[in-house]
């Protein structure tokens, strides 16, 4: 009987520097993979690497023998003592590392819960796994549900809403108050990774010009031509503040860039149309009490990161809700597995029979009403020979174990031919 | 009748039940189950309204128990309208109770006044009263949004992200909404009180008479008037005008209710029982 095994690390058990030792590029994990297959006590196995974890999902006849086979292979190829990370390395079996693995492919033991990479990150290590064939019926089958567990999950549960990086969460805010935010006129002042991956994101939800401005003209003019803006002036800010109505801030001046009675004047001249001010400048470049003037909106980073704690900490309710779906997930998994053998298979296939030829027997018989007793318990004893004599060949062939190693996909094919699992 | 008006009270309470679910459970049936019964509900009401104008030949606006009638009938047709164009289902958890509570205030009048006037079979007497109705509804859904509007903007602008930020659409929807409304709402009343003058010139020989409904109908019209005239001048709009809207709110209520209880007047009749 296979069992399903995993070992692996994560953000949570080991720290950056042994993961990254541990990485595997996809290449690698090809290889990897041929080699891993290649060793007796791994029958199917499949390779996960992303930033945050590294997870080797097996099934193996023998689990401590396929743990420890997994890891002294990672310390082999990575070339890392074993005391190094053994540590930090989880080792599930069973129910355990199905419920792992459901978790992991629903972002539900992800750093950031409910972040969509992950999915995908899987699916291309499964990818991998099917190219180089080293994934068979149970690993196919589990890979399958923890696809559709995470779909499930992404779609009953708000794992996934409400940003949780600052850039988001600002295009969240905007579109709280501007309803949609296409059209809508950008200006980026100074310049930052942060801003910039705002501006980008304004962009994909279809804003409108963007303006720059940069103390240095050079530096605003070439991130112009990267956004497909206008570079413009430090000393015309005030001017374009009546055009825009999103304002990205992230200089290092130690002053305000952008002060009340600006804004105050401007506000006439914009006939009150809001205006949005995301500040991320430390110090601050927008003057906080902007906030108070009418339908004028500040945020700074700090209300940001609160905003994107708040929603993490609703996602985290919400995994409340994920972790009880993979629960139910775990329990059906564990009855199609169980299934998987030799003996329940050999009883469904005869239950089946049975059911059948009874059923057909009983039709018959109901037009046959003139027949006596006797002639009735032969057709019936008939019956009963027939589906003997049928399943005596596929129960020997399932009893001897004729598979050459090969028992769960002949059992699954014995399944899925005589439909057993409806 | 008696039974349709409870009927009609059910549907809108049973509408503005499902309009609380869909606010607190965010399900979009909810909001569907809500809307399709105040449809219901709006239909029964029409007929309800037009077969007493039938049994009696004259709009039946003679008394409180009319005149509620007809402002609960407003508020769902204006909304019905409203959620059409602008999908603003929120707006739900305010029409639906509105027009249930005035209903369920309504049925505590008889409903039946014994002795016609001739004063109410007039046809621009008709179209005098449909109109304002119709611009009031419109205004008390433009108070309603302009609530909303406040409480959004207040989350936003204090930065707590709750159970209110969630929930309600964006500034821009609620600014718009409350503004379509007041056009909506200025259009009628205006056209209601042009009517209004004509017919007091047919009855009673002049245009105005400087009767309390009418100085404080003018007020009424005057406030929302500066609104407009604000708004399209300098740009009145988010807050300062969700404040104008509910502040005119208040006015009209009390050109509605407070004129006839107060000071007297030639639309005494109006809130008699």
């Amino acid at each position: 009987m296979l069992n399903i095994v995993l070992i692996g690390l994560n953000h949570k058990t080991a720290p950056v520097d042994i993961r990254e030792q541990l990485a595997f590029s996809k290449e690698e994990t090809k290889d990897s993979l041929e080699s891993l297959q290649k060793h007796p006590e791994i029958n199917e196995v499949l390779l996960i690497s992303t930033c945050n974890r590294v997870e080797i999902l097996m099934a193996a006849e023998n689990i401590s023998g396929a743990v420890e086979a997994a890891s002294a292979f990672l310390s082999d190829i990575k070339k890392i003592n074993i005391n190094t990370f053994k540590e930090s390395l989880y080792k599930y079996s069973g129910d355990n590392a199905v419920r792992h693995i459901f978790r992991v492919a629903s972002s539900l033991d992800s750093m950031v819960v409910g972040e969509p990479q992950i999915l995908g990150q899987i699916k291309e290590a499964y990818q991998l796994a099917t190219s180089k064939k080293t994934s068979g019926v149970i690993l196919n089958r589990l890979l399958h549900k923890a696809f559709f567990i995470s779909k499930r999950i992404r779609n009953d549960t708000g794992i996934g809403d409400n940003a949780v990086s600052i850039s988001y969460a600002a295009i969240e805010l905007g579109r709280k108050i501007f309803g949609s935010l296409e059209g809508k006129k950008i200006l980026l002042i100074g310049a930052g990774e942060m801003a910039e991956i705002a501006v980008e994101h304004l962009i994909t939800n279809r804003a409108g010009d963007i303006f720059i401005a940069n103390r240095t003209f050079e530096r605003g003019v070439t991130l112009a031509a990267k956004f497909n803006g206008n570079a413009i002036r430090f000393e015309e800010i005030e001017d374009f503040l009546e055009i825009v109505d999103i304002i990205i801030s992230s200089t290092g001046s130690p002053d305000f860039v952008i002060t009340r009675p600006q804004v105050k004047s401007v506000m006439r001249k914009r006939r009150n149309r809001p205006l949005f001010f995301i500040d991320i400048a430390v110090p601050r470049d927008i003057d906080p009490h902007i906030n108070r003037l009418t339908n004028s909106y500040v945020y700074d980073v700090d209300d940001l990161k609160g905003v994107i704690e708040e929603n993490i900490e609703k996602r985290n309710k919400e995994a409340v809700k994920g972790n009880r779906i993979v629960d139910e997930a775990v329990i059906r998994f564990r009855q199609w597995f169980e299934n998987l053998d030799v003996v329940p298979t050999i009883v469904d296939l005869r239950k089946k029979m049975d059911t059948i030829a009874n059923a057909e027997v009983e039709k018959t018989l109901h037009t046959l009403n003139h027949l006596p007793k006797n002639d009735r318990n032969a057709i019936h004893k008939m019956t009963n020979a027939l589906v003997n004599k049928i399943l005596h060949d596929p129960t020997l062939y399932l009893k001897n174990n004729q598979f050459h190693g090969n028992r769960a996909s002949c059992i699954d094919i014995t399944r899925k031919l005589f439909k057993l699992d409806d | 009748m008696e039974s349709v008006i409870i009927f009609i009270i059910v549907l809108y309470t049973l509408s503005a039940s499902g309009y609380f679910a869909y606010f607190f459970v965010q399900k979009n049936n909810f909001h569907k189950i809500g809307y399709y019964l105040l449809l219901a509900g709006f239909i029964f009401h029409s007929a309800y309204i037009i077969s007493g104008y039938i049994k009696s030949g004259q709009m039946p606006v003679h008394n409180l128990h009319g005149t509620l009638s007809i402002v609960s009938w407003s508020v769902s047709g204006v909304f019905l309208i409203l959620k059409y164009k602008y999908d603003l289902r929120i707006l739900g958890i305010f029409a639906a109770p509105f027009s249930a509570c005035i209903m369920i205030v309504a049925i505590q009048f008889p409903g039946i006044t014994s002795g016609t006037d001739k004063l109410f079979e007039s046809l621009l007497l008709i179209v005098h009263v449909v109109t304002i109705f119709i611009g009031e509804a419109s205004l008390a859904l433009a108070f309603g949004v302009g609530l909303l509007y406040l409480l959004q903007e207040y989350t936003i602008k204090t930065k707590r992200h709750g159970f209110f930020y969630k929930r309600l659409p964006s500034l821009d929807l609620l600014d718009n909404t409350g503004y379509a409304c007041i056009v909506a709402g200025f259009t009628f009343l205006t056209t209601g009180l042009i009517i209004g003058c004509i017919y007091a010139k047919l009855v009673w020989g002049k245009f105005w008479s400087w009767d309390p409904k009418e100085v404080w109908s003018g007020i009424t019209w005057l406030v929302y008037a500066a609104l407009l005239h604000k708004r399209l001048t300098v740009g009145w709009r988010g807050r300062r005008a969700a404040i104008m809207a509910i502040i005119g709110f208040i006015v009209l209520l009390f050109t509605f209710f407070g004129v006839n209880f107060l000071l007297q007047g030639h639309h005494g009749n109006f809130t008699r029982w």
